[in-house]
């Protein structure tokens, strides 16, 4: 394989195209609305109507609008970019009469509303566009070029150095720089390295990986395979939940498909670089977020987190250096390449540079995911994009970060998107679920979920986060039950604090913010659910 | 260089190249509380109990998996420390069932002796009242549920020193709890070498004699010590 043949696969792929292209949503949000049925009724229909030669119809990623599924988008059309929502299976004739200007009653998406309008994709760009199961789609939209020139162009150095520039930051939550905690894993000594895909995304309302993984899993083992070359590593694993069947077979494909043109597996691009890339499955324990515990899960062991240091970079698997990062950071690496680090570090803000993938859900008109460029103001997302709170109500508070998080309340909504700002006001930028709430929302009963799903999700091994969470939960149970005093909100407040200080891992640490958050700017939902404090000590005597 | 200097608590005290906050502060008379660590056995880091204060930082650091390095400035005993153990002893209490007047381990346990030593006279959180079982189908040996804390010491020197992997952790949160083999009744393991040294390394009356009543479970844990200074260190004692 050289970039000669990577050419000819493109070319002979665009020459293979046909005048039509009814572009199926098959992510496993339209999927589970019969989005295999469509595709099939559209494929039968595009026979009975004689138009095989000029249609194709195409299994593609998720395209985001995903409230609005299934989806079937039409390319080649006088209006190109055409997007009918809402398709059932038996609308397949009328979509396909309507590529020959036959009457179509079925509802049309715009194209241009703000939700597609303000985004900016960069690593979603091949979502709902390619064929996520054939390499020839992936390659013919500029696959493998930026793995290619790594390869044969740039020393790992030099990679390291474009990816230090781009001012990329670790997508997984935190926001560490991914430039700097490559160039640790590449100076720490070993001959043995590895690199570790978090997949394991688990946060309530959250789907971006999973859409990446499902829409374009070329792009991650691209990035991940640049990132081995960049830190010396021949051995990758891709952790992924479960709960991810699709993600999982189409990661399997790829895998496969791609060893088979060598570009994974020995002698990558006829080089010395080998890379290869095993799938690890997640047994549904979201503290394997959490990547220790991500990595004990990965050596067969019980998934726990341990005390860092020493960090992976330093000590991962199986005691060597790691390179762990998450999966739209990776998505980010290939692109990065292709188009240069100063123009990605031209995207976003001083601090927080290109794009970031959000699941908008909850109480909001659109639903979906949505790739905007970091600095955004919220307002822009809920309100422009997201068409603000159905049915007439008004948003209260977005919650950003999932259970690490913290809820943004309406006034903040001018808030930039970015890593520190969201910081400033308690809540966190998380993996991407960005969950929003209207005036109908109680802010404790919200408190309260996140409660009970750290409380489930609790690995055990640590007290503070194994028992403080279950005393959180009971007590905002009690609050809830209107059954509660000032003096149990005290409580509360003394084991957000402790909990947070003293947790083992960022799952406890980060446990009670949504607590903390909803305390800090709707104290007074707390207030009005407590009883009279009979116990209580009077106030103290006014001096005259 | 083969030796550091640190400062902990005021004192400056040296101590071996790479060892941990907590080995340095034992070296020097210094007592950090400790529940999950025991000599002899790896440490996890889990109690949270040995967490004390580093200069410099914000975060708090776990004494036993923490390696001491030149000029640290470790407290171990500041009024926020002291009350977020004595909130984690609380939270132990409510957690299980520990009901120490009729506990084998009434008088010689760890649990107990710290809630003492810290202060803790009383528990301000609910009782969880969970409804655990106990395993007696091992012929001499017995398993309370209702009054494990889940340190793991006996996971860890069944594994580790005696290299019978028979016990483990099954569950997780407070569901969490401490297994044999693949959850089988202890007395039809195959693995479990009965050698008893996950009784020895049980801080409460979770692991038990059978026969042993209120207040007999006394455990010599420098037992363990010696297996394992005999195993690394080739001393025996003849």
């Amino acid at each position: 394989m050289q970039l000669d043949d990577l050419q000819t696969i493109a070319e002979k792929h665009q020459a293979s195209r046909k005048k039509f292209c009814l572009r199926t949503c098959m992510s496993a949000g339209c999927m589970s609305s019969q989005a295999d049925v469509i595709k099939k009724n559209l494929e039968s229909e595009v026979k009975t109507q004689g138009l095989e030669a000029d249609v194709e119809v195409r299994r593609v990623g998720c395209m985001g609008f995903c409230g609005q599924g299934p989806l079937v988008g039409v390319d080649g059309h006088a209006q190109d970019g055409e997007l009918f929502e809402h398709v059932k299976p038996e609308d397949a004739p009328a979509v396909v009469r309507s590529l020959t200007g036959g009457e179509c009653a079925l509802e049309r998406g715009d194209p241009h509303h703000p939700f597609f309008a303000k985004q900016l994709r960069i690593v979603r760009a091949n979502g709902g566009i390619i064929d996520p199961e054939r390499i020839e789609d992936y390659i013919a939209a500029g696959g493998y070029v930026a793995l290619h020139n790594a390869l044969t162009e740039l020393t790992p150095a030099q990679v390291i150095e474009q990816i230090t520039r781009s001012g990329l930051r670790g997508r997984g939550g935190a926001g560490f720089p991914t430039g700097l905690k490559w160039s640790t894993v590449a100076k720490s000594p070993g001959a043995k390295k590895y690199i570790v895909c978090n997949g394991d995304e688990g946060d309530p309302g959250a789907f971006m990986d999973r859409s990446i993984l499902e829409s374009d899993p070329h792009l991650v083992l691209e990035g991940m395979a640049i990132a081995a070359h960049a830190v010396g590593a021949d051995q990758g694993f891709l952790y992924v939940r479960a709960e991810y069947p699709l993600a999982i077979s189409r990661l399997n494909l790829a895998i496969k498909q791609a060893k088979a043109l060598g570009l994974l597996g020995g002698a990558i691009f006829e080089s010395p670089f080998t890379f290869n890339i095993d799938i690890r499955i997640g047994a549904g324990a979201f503290v394997c977020g959490e990547e220790t515990a991500l990595m004990a899960s990965v050596e067969g062991k019980r998934g726990t987190p341990r005390p860092r240091p020493p960090f992976p970079a330093e000590s991962g698997l199986w005691g060597c250096p790691t390179l762990i990062n998450n999966v739209e950071t990776f998505a980010n690496i290939a692109p990065i390449l292709n188009r240069g680090a100063d123009w990605y570090a031209s995207l976003g803000t001083e601090k927080s540079k290109g794009t970031k993938v959000f699941a908008l859900t909850g109480k909001i008109q659109n639903n979906g995911l949505i790739e905007v460029p970091m600095g955004i103001p919220l307002r822009q997302i809920v309100e422009e994009m997201g068409g603000g709170a159905p049915d007439g109500g008004s948003i209260k508070a977005v919650q950003t970060g999932g259970p690490s998080g913290g809820c943004i309340p309406a006034q903040h909504l001018d808030t930039p998107v970015d890593y520190e700002s969201l910081v400033k006001l308690g809540s966190i930028m998380g993996s991407g679920g960005m969950v929003v709430m209207d005036d109908k929302t109680n802010m404790v009963e919200i408190a309260k979920f996140y409660m009970e799903f750290c409380m489930d999700e609790s690995c055990g091994k640590c007290i503070p986060c194994r028992t403080g969470t279950v005393q959180m939960f009971r007590l905002l149970e009690k609050i809830t039950a209107r059954q509660a005093t000032a003096a149990d909100l005290a409580k509360l407040e003394e084991l957000c604090d402790m909990v947070r200080a003293t947790s083992l891992c960022g799952l406890g640490q980060t446990a009670p913010n949504p607590v903390l958050s909803t305390l800090r700017f709707f104290r007074h939902e707390y207030e009005e659910l407590l009883q009279s404090d009979a116990h209580a000590a009077p106030p103290p005597a006014t001096p005259a | 260089m083969g030796a550091k200097t640190l400062i902990i608590d005021g004192q400056t005290v040296s101590a071996e190249n790479h060892v941990t906050i907590l080995q340095a502060a034992t070296d020097n008379g210094i007592t950090i509380p400790t529940l999950c660590h025991l000599d002899g056995v790896y440490d996890v880091g889990a109690c949270r109990l040995c967490l004390v204060e580093v200069k410099g930082s914000t975060k708090l650091f776990s004494a036993c998996t923490t390696r001491v390095y030149e000029g640290m400035e470790v407290t171990t005993q500041s009024e926020r420390l002291k009350k977020y153990r004595r909130m984690t002893i609380e939270l132990l209490f409510a957690e299980r069932n520990h009901v120490c007047a009729v506990c084998v381990a009434n008088g010689h346990c760890e649990l107990q002796a710290l809630a003492t030593s810290l202060g803790m006279d009383h528990v301000r959180y609910d009782y969880c009242f969970p409804k655990w079982g106990m395993d007696l189908t091992h012929p001499f040996l017995g398993m309370d549920d209702n009054r494990c804390i889940l340190c793991t010491r006996c996971v860890r020197a069944c594994w580790h020193i005696e290299g019978a992997g028979t016990k483990n952790v099954a569950g997780r949160g407070s569901k969490s709890h401490i297994i044999s083999d693949l959850n089988e009744p202890w007395g039809d393991s195959e693995t479990c070498t009965s050698c008893a040294k996950c009784l020895l390394s049980c801080p409460t009356g979770a692991l038990f004699h059978k026969g042993d009543t209120v207040g007999e479970s006394e455990r010599d844990r420098s037992k363990l010590g010696y297996i394992v200074n005999a195993r690394e260190k080739q001393q025996w004692i003849v």
